[in-house]
């Protein structure tokens, strides 16, 4: 165990029972660590259980069998207010900007929540912060009236980011935080959150189906696949370092002109 | 489709009236020319005249005073009976959508047994034990009726509460109360509102129906249904005891059941 783990999963099971007491196993067996300012990404293909992981490591999700240590303690069991404070530590930013947030509630009620729940400050002093905040990621301070529905996903996954960044957390979990938006954006997106990860040095997992995307950012990839962690890659040598089949697969299917030329050859072959 | 500059001039003009009529059944008494329920028997079944001016009944009360009077039991008694089942139902609906599993079920279960019975079979059966009255009957139908907001709100509250939005509110600390208060029930509150708005009538219906039934509103006080009931020997006779008491429930079931569809096409997302 490297000095500076600030997370590690051991054997970390997670099960679900289908109506008809069948058990499905989501995740298997996986283990992860990560250190501080480390960004880890977590690769794979729909449903292999990447999301079921982010939630497990955001404790959204109970764990079936495993340890999760954070800093050092055992945080699976964790319940109440306990549980509440540690939430304090592990922010996640979730697919859908949309789904994210509540229809009926304003961007500045979205932004103090954490602040005014975890009682740091009090509301006024807290819609200053948010202020603050959307300053930050490039967003006009009257933003704060507006609701959801009135930005756009970019927009709006800038406020995600934002609000989690506020609660400076340990860890931030970014599952599949660009797929909902469209290409430019998922740049500027990827940006803002490099750029404020300088800032702040806080621990990253990216969960994510783009294999370039996380070979660009990540320093250790794990890739997964019907629930087990099956490969993990140190550096960003993706392609070289590769030795599982499945990841090859994963590396064959990535969209580029190289590859449908390599397709078409083989049907005219 | 009417425009929804138009549906919301309707609406303020509908809820005026119904406003309006609210207000007046409170203050009418001020209106009523005669005591409703002074009996004058030298002026029995008396067509509507100057002094009486929707006639007089069996046993000589003025008619038009009763109905003035009428208004406000008919119309409290409809509200107090909604709002007892709509917060009852919202409390049941609410625990048993956030509880899931044993609690859930059971709560349901119950739900089903209650609905499996002819809801005005089953008040009659209930205010037969009870004994007639207006509580009782109130007590009769809130026993049934709970049961569609509860489960109304349960469907809601279960399609809302595995929404990515409750799950980031759970990771910056909101409890269960907050949950609720701030991020289910601002989102699941305004089909409950529709649903509310489109029973007014139909709760009115139910109750003067029973009265009229001889099961709610007891003799001598008031009350529309009960009015019908007793005026309905002298249909042939004194035909006035059976007309304004009727025509007062068309008015304001009426005005309610607009009402009520002007609520749900005014919430209706479709129209935005």
């Amino acid at each position: 165990m490297k000095q500076n783990t600030i997370l590690e999963l051991k054997d970390v099971n997670k099960h679900f029972r289908d109506n008809d007491g069948d058990i499905f196993k989501a995740v298997e067996d996986v283990s992860i660590t990560l250190a501080k300012g480390e960004c880890i990404g977590i690769v794979g293909e729909s449903g292999c259980g990447k999301s079921t992981l982010a939630r497990i490591i955001a404790h959204l999700t109970e764990v079936s069998q495993g340890r999760i240590i954070f800093k050092g303690k055992d945080i699976v069991k964790l319940q109440g207010d306990a549980l509440k404070a540690h939430y304090k530590n592990v922010q996640m930013i979730f697919q859908s900007p949309l789904d994210t947030f509540s229809p009926r509630m304003t961007i500045g009620g979205y932004l103090i929540e954490p602040f005014v729940n975890f009682k740091l400050m009090n509301k006024k002093k807290a819609y200053e912060y948010a202020q603050e905040l959307l300053d930050m990621v490039g967003l006009d301070k009257d933003y704060i009236k507006k609701y959801p529905n009135e930005l756009s996903g970019g927009q709006l996954q800038r406020v995600v980011i934002a609000r989690a960044i506020g609660i400076k957390p340990d860890i931030i979990i970014c599952d599949e935080c660009t797929s909902a938006l469209d290409v430019s954006i998922q740049k500027q997106i990827i940006n803002l959150l490099l750029a404020l990860k300088e800032k702040t040095d806080f621990s990253n997992v990216f969960i994510t189906h783009d294999l370039a995307l996380a070979e660009s950012i990540c320093d250790r990839i794990y890739v997964m696949y019907q629930g087990e962690i099956v490969e993990m890659i140190e550096g960003q040598n993706i392609v070289e370092e590769a030795k599982h089949p499945y990841t090859k697969i994963l590396l064959s299917s990535v969209f580029s002109v190289k590859n449908f030329e390599n397709i078409g050859n083989q049907r005219i072959g | 489709m009417r425009s929804r500059k138009r549906i919301k001039v309707f609406f303020i003009i509908i809820l005026s009236i119904a406003i309006l009529s609210i207000v007046f059944a409170i203050i009418a008494p001020v209106f009523a020319p005669n005591d409703p329920l002074q009996t004058d028997f030298v002026h029995i079944l008396e067509k509507p005249s100057e002094k009486y001016l929707f006639g007089t009944d069996q046993v000589g009360r003025c008619v038009y005073s009763r109905i003035l009077y009428g208004a406000k039991v008919s119309l409290g008694m409809t509200f107090l009976l909604l709002s007892l089942i709509f917060i009852f139902g919202l409390i049941i609906g609410i625990v048993a959508g956030m509880a899931g599993g044993i609690i859930d079920t059971t709560i349901m279960r119950i739900a089903d047994t209650v609905l499996s019975f002819p809801d005005i079979v089953f008040a009659i059966a209930i205010v037969g034990i009870l004994g007639p009255g207006m509580r009782n009957t109130i007590l009769a139908l809130s026993v049934i009726w709970w049961t569609k907001y509860a489960r109304l709100t349960r469907v809601l509250v279960m399609g809302i509460k595995n929404r990515e939005y409750v799950d980031a509110a759970v990771m910056v600390g909101a409890g269960k109360l907050k949950l609720i208060t701030h991020y289910i029930l601002p989102n699941i509150i305004s089909p409950l509102i529709v649903q509310l708005a489109l029973d007014i009538g139909g709760m009115m219906l139910a109750l003067a129906g029973l009265s009229f039934l001889g099961l709610g509103v007891q003799s001598p006080t008031p009350e529309w249904g009960n009015m019908l009931n007793e005026g309905r020997s002298y249909m042939q006779t004194a035909p006035w005891l059976l007309i304004y008491p009727g025509v007062a429930i068309f008015i304001v079931v009426s005005i309610f059941n607009i009402l009520g569809d002007t609520v749900r096409d005014l919430l209706d997302p479709k129209h935005v």
